[in-house]
């Protein structure tokens, strides 16, 4: 009956939807979708994460257009998109500063999760997905970040893939493999260009599960209670729609205030030097985003034990739904977990001030403890605060404690 | 008998499962192996990895760097007081236990992989704690013999394969 109707009613988008339903899919998943009535601005930073990786998607594929893959051209062709071509200067600070604020964005992403127990039953998959997206990112930016081929591009690269030289036995062999010789050269820079063009659009597709997975249980809300009922609900468009636009504009503000303004300010002078394999600056320091992790990677004064740190610091992450032992999701209803929140929040940001410190002195020590702290945090005092906190009541339902307001 | 027939049947399957199974394995392996040891260093970078150096002009205390492989190589010519330090210290204590004399073909000419053992970058001559070289990216400190003493690093400077051709020329790789 219903479907004689629409391919009755004569409109053109009706005829396709009746025959590829690509618009009723769409309206089931972003105009009709049943979305939490209590979600708060913190919930903004989903829908910017998929707006700057568009953005960084578009850039890119324009900045291919006048990039040059080979070491003695990468960093004048840099140089010729930033003079000659036609707004090249804005399409390059954009995208290199869009890698930044995707960062920041997945980053408070990342820790409204954390706040509010969105990595808890039935999401852990979903959490598992953003994981995966956040190690995608990390691949595609630190490859990104070699393609101008300035000294820090060379130096990071150089650093990073050695990093893999600390596997016992086969790890010279891998590194030899990545490179595709003796030293970061060539062969490096034209792979990493191909994967660095690549990833995106794996990215792309992880999101895509990343979204059918939150819509199969809906999203979590700060109360962090199932709802029980339609009246729990709205729709999203148009309410998160105009409350998605109204963060878009300010983020974009933000976003050009620093395109327009202090585009290199989040950058590093030493990229601005042309590539030299024989001399390393005197303090090399990766992008800011990965500084944190940088920090976790000198704490350790053995080779091993430090890249094994390292990638222990994101590995933890899959492993926190059931580190977590507690049955309320949000912090709101956690009086102790809402501490320990905060007090991880600036353990974090303390590591990634030390990252950014030449490796001497009590910088060492500072580093050593907010290391420790991190994973004292995942996997000590997150198991035992299930058994321990004594949490707060948790309200009826959703429109409860709305209604009381 | 039905029994006993319908068990042969089944074991030959089996086995032609398991053996379709094997040969499928090793034909994605072998298609597969191409496809990633095109990574690996090519013919031309191979070939590249041979240089003379001629030591004449290179005074005593001086060092110079040259490219091998793409990556720098240190010759230092070293004076006494370098060779008597390289060779006054405890084994024992070295992180990476090896004497000056394994290191070296001629102890006035020391050759060295000038890549740090810890993540690669390039150690400054003359520096650090231990009078040799010093890696400012982590913090790695080299004796005059290229030896780690003190810092991430793992190993001491790598001591690439060389040869003297005569007194005054060294063939590497
Ligand atoms: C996940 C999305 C992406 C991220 C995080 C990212 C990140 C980066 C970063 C950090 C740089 C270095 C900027 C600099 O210092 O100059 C860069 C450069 C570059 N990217 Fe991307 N990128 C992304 C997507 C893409 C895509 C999809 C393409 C092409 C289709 C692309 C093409 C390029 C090119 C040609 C350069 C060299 C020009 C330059 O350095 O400004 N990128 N990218
Ligand atoms: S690379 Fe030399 S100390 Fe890390």
């Amino acid at each position: 009956m219903k479907k004689e109707n629409i391919k009755n009613s004569g409109s053109l988008l009706n005829w396709i939807d009746y025959r590829l339903p690509i618009i009723s899919m769409l309206k089931h998943s972003a105009v009709d979708y049943p979305t939490p009535k209590n979600l708060n601005y913190w919930w903004n930073f989903g829908s910017l994460a998929g707006f700057f990786l568009l953005v960084q998607i578009i850039t890119g594929i324009i900045l291919s257009m006048h990039y040059t893959a080979h070491v003695d051209h990468a960093f004048s062709s840099i140089e010729h998109i930033m003079r000659n071509v036609n707004h090249g200067w804005l399409i390059r600070y954009v995208h290199m500063n869009g890698a930044s604020f995707f960062f920041i964005v997945v980053y408070i992403h990342i820790f409204r999760g954390l706040y509010y127990g969105s990595y808890k039953a039935p999401r852990e998959l979903l959490w598992w997905l953003g994981i995966i997206i956040l190690l995608l990112m990390m691949a595609t930016a630190f490859m990104g970040y070699v393609l101008p081929w300035g000294q820090m591009s060379f130096w990071g690269a150089t650093v990073i893939t050695n990093l893999f030289s600390a596997i016992p036995l086969i790890g010279e062999s891998i590194v030899q493999w990545l490179w595709g010789g003796y030293s970061v050269d060539n062969p490096t820079l034209s792979r990493f260009y191909t994967l660095h063009f690549l990833l995106p659009f794996l990215i792309v597709g992880v999101v895509i599960l990343h979204i059918v997975a939150l819509h199969t249980h809906g999203s979590n809300n700060p109360l962090g209670i199932d709802r029980k009922g339609p009246q729990d609900s709205i729709p999203f468009h148009p309410y998160y729609t105009v409350k998605d636009f109204f963060g878009l504009g300010v983020a974009l503000t933000i976003f050009f205030s620093v395109v327009f303004f202090a585009p290199d300010y989040l950058g590093h002078p030493d990229n601005y030097v042309p590539a030299d394999p024989l001399k390393t600056p005197a303090h090399i320091v990766p992008e800011w985003y990965f500084l944190p992790f940088y920090a976790i990677l000198r704490a350790i004064p053995d080779k091993l034990g430090g890249v094994i740190a390292m990638f222990s610091a994101i590995f933890v992450l899959f492993l926190l739904p059931w580190l977590d032992t507690s049955k309320v999701r949000s912090a709101t209803f956690r009086p102790i977990y809402k501490i320990l929140f905060w007090i991880f929040a600036i353990d974090a940001i303390i590591l990634g001030w030390i990252g950014s410190k030449p490796a001497e002195g009590t910088y060492i020590i500072i580093g050593r403890l907010a290391t420790s702290y991190y994973f004292l945090h995942f996997l000590i005092l997150m198991p035992l605060l299930g058994y321990f906190e004594k949490t707060k009541p948790l309200p009826s339902s959703i429109s409860k404690p709305v209604l009381a307001e | 008998m039905t029994i006993n027939r319908k068990n042969k049947s089944k074991g030959r399957r089996n086995f032609i499962h398991q053996a379709s199974g094997a040969l499928g394995a090793i034909a994605v392996v072998s298609a597969g192996w191409p496809l990633v040891d095109q990574m690996n260093p090519s013919k031309d970078v191979e070939a590249l990895s041979k240089i003379e150096v001629d030591l004449t002009e290179l005074a005593e205390g001086k060092s110079k760097t040259v490219m091998w492989r793409g990556k720098p190589l240190f010759i230092k010519h070293r004076t006494n007081e370098e060779i008597v330090e390289a060779n006054n210290v405890k084994i024992e204590d070295l992180p990476d236990p090896q004497t000056d004399k394994e290191r070296v073909k001629n102890p006035k000419y020391l050759v060295l992989v000038g890549v740090c053992t810890h993540l690669g970058c390039v150690p400054a001559s003359d520096k650090g704690e231990y009078k040799g070289w010093f890696c400012p990216c982590h913090g790695s400190h080299y004796d005059t013999s290229g030896r780690i003493r003190k810092g991430p690093a793992p190993t001491n400077l790598e001591i690439p394969p060389y040869v003297f051709t005569d007194d005054n020329t060294i063939l590497v790789g």
